[in-house]
């Protein structure tokens, strides 16, 4: 799996509720949740980004509710994935069951602008700094539990399968 | 090697003699938990992976609380959905207006949950029930699909940090007040994936109400779950409730810790967490003057009976500040109605406050109480993230009962002992 976009830069503790708002939770078709994504982050960010670009985090992404329309608006704006220093379990959690392609990097954050590109190949574990001098940062390794439920396609594809064997 | 309470009740649920954390497990479910927002998203994964028939009518808990009764038509549609599977899988326990209350508030009070259970609930809050001694934890709406249709799901077991409360409370201090404190020290990621082991002399003379308010709000320090180690306080309160048989289960005292963190509980005054982050916890005395519009009383943290009677008896003979809004929310219709016969609404309505039928509400920006850009609130609920409880230029100060029914009296952030 390889990505290449433009990134939008958050701070630290970006919580579920910047993500996609409560007061959207009545809403649960992916494109009306997409509409909202970051809104409370950064109400511009839906008029400003192109389907592609990456999502670039500090410490504790998606803290807050266990809402999956959190993943979900981010996928369905057309975010390739989500770079982070780390993320809240549940959302952690959520990204695998549904396929959102999340991946920590304690370093990318202090090294990148907005608006940079990035390069994230997943097989390779490497992200590469369009441009810059530094070398391809590295990414560990997906566990071998997840790497199967991203290659069966999410929680529910893999116990279909696990149940049709 | 010894375990920790969370480890055991993991293994319990894998039959196998030991876990370690780190290990990655598929565990039985003993309760699997949605609401009117998760629920939906759970039913539609569900029926795509061609789901038929829950593992266990019996086991699937199903709570309308966030938008009910149905705030607009779109919650309606949500509310609808969950409802018609309810009927349709003829689920033990729905919960629908009437009966419903707030979910975490709800199953420890009917007994649905209870001391060594392994509970999965698409809610975040889900944590609530290690007040009991069980492992329960918050996950999504697909991972409680995969429940609803396998009784199983799969967790990694965490690391246990362990705190160790010692010491007298000061008078007013509750369990909100030192989960606060302690959130305030380590930070919100201050827990990050890990299980949070409460325990000390302190923990013991904590009523349920109490240990049930701490952790709740573990997942507000990035914690997997929270847990308490049962003993004749639990017993007390599960002996005349439980519907199923329970299970006491405690840490061994070789078992790993990854850490151990002391609080000298004598330290620590009634407790104000400031905008936008549960971990901005300040002493009462340090807060200055911050002029408040709102306060809330309720939520799956403080809307109990034990947190009522606390702002009872401070509301007592007094009134609300000239425009203040004072909104009290039991948090279930026994509350409701225990609140009622003690006598309780009189006084809250003496004191210009209004009683709120069993819902989240305002919690989450819900209804009921949603603030205009520059307002503030004060409130007993869990959560102070921008925009939580209205627009994104409103504030959030959370707090346990006692000082939301001073402020409420003030019109400032106050304890009782300054008014
Ligand atoms: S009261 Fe608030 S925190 Fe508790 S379940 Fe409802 S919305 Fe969530």
């Amino acid at each position: 799996m390889k990505m290449r976009g433009r990134i939008w830069k958050f701070g630290d503790n970006i919580d579920t509720d910047a993500i996609i708002p409560a007061r959207y939770l009545n809403i649960w078709d992916p494109q009306g949740l997409a509409a909202h994504c970051m809104e409370d982050a950064d109400p511009e960010f839906m008029k400003k980004m192109r389907p592609g670009d990456i999502l670039v985090g500090g410490e504790n992404f998606g803290c807050g509710s266990s809402r999956e329309h959190a993943p979900i608006a981010i996928k369905a704006a057309g975010i390739a994935c989500v770079v982070a220093k780390s993320f809240a379990r549940i959302f952690y959690r959520n990204s695998f069951d549904m396929g959102l392609p999340i991946f920590e990097s304690p370093e990318l954050w202090g090294l990148v602008e907005n608006g940079a590109e990035i390069e994230v190949d997943a097989d390779a574990g490497l992200i590469r700094i369009v441009g810059a001098a530094a070398n391809p940062l590295k990414i560990p390794p997906f566990p071998p539990f997840m790497q199967e439920l991203i290659a069966d396609g999410g929680l529910m594809n893999h116990i279909a399968k696990g149940r049709t064997k | 090697m010894g375990m920790t309470i969370t480890e055991k009740i993991l293994s319990r649920h894998v039959d196998l003699d030991e876990v370690h954390p780190g290990m990655l497990i598929n565990a039985r479910v003993d309760i699997a938990l949605g609401n009117d927002i998760t629920a939906p998203i759970a039913i539609d994964a569900f029926r795509k992976a061609g789901g038929k028939k829950v593992f266990d009518r019996e086991k699937v808990v199903l709570v309308a609380d966030h938008f009910s009764p149905n705030k607009d038509i779109d919650s309606a549609e949500q509310c609808k959905l969950m409802r018609d599977f309810a009927h349709e899988q003829e689920l033990t326990h729905y919960y629908d207006v009437g009966e419903a209350g707030v979910e975490h508030a709800l199953l420890p009070e009917k007994g649905i949950v209870g001391p060594g259970d392994l509970v999965a609930g698409a809610d975040s809050h889900t944590c609530t029930y290690g007040g009991l001694g069980a492992f329960a934890t918050g996950v999504g709406s697909t991972d409680l699909a995969a429940a609803m249709m396998t009784g199983e799901l799969w967790f990694k077991v965490p690391e246990t940090m362990k705190f160790v409360y010692h010491g007298k409370r000061r008078p007013w201090v509750t369990g909100k007040d030192l989960i606060l404190h302690t959130i305030g020290r380590i930070g919100v990621d201050g827990a990050l994936y890990r299980a949070m082991e409460f325990t000390g002399e302190t923990v013991r003379s904590l009523t349920m109400a109490d240990r049930l308010t701490m952790a709740n709000m573990a997942v507000e320090a990035g914690g997997k779950n929270g847990i308490f180690i049962p003993d004749e306080v639990t017993e007390a309160y599960c002996r005349e409730r439980a519907e199923r048989k329970y299970e006491f289960f405690t840490s061994d005292p070789d078992a790993r810790y990854h850490s151990v963190i002391d609080i000298d509980v004598e330290k620590i005054e009634l407790q104000v967490s400031f905008p936008h982050l549960p971990s901005n916890a300040k002493g009462i005395s340090e807060v200055g003057s911050v002029r408040i519009d709102q306060s809330i009383i309720g939520s799956c943290t403080n809307g109990r009976i034990e947190d009522l009677r606390v702002a009872a008896s401070i509301l007592k003979g007094r009134h609300a500040a000239p425009g203040m809004r004072l909104i009290i929310i039991p948090a279930t219709p026994g509350v409701y109605r225990q609140a009622m016969h003690e006598g309780l609404f009189d006084i809250f309505l003496d004191a210009g406050g209004v009683i709120s039928l069993p819902t989240c509400g305002p919690c989450l920006g819900g209804y009921m109480g949603i603030l205009a850009k520059g307002e503030r609130s004060v409130a007993t609920t869990n959560r102070n993230f921008v925009g939580r409880m209205g627009h994104p230029g409103s504030e959030v100060y959370l707090a346990g009962p006692a000082v939301a029914a001073a402020t409420a009296v003030a019109g400032h952030l106050a304890g009782p002992e300054q008014l």
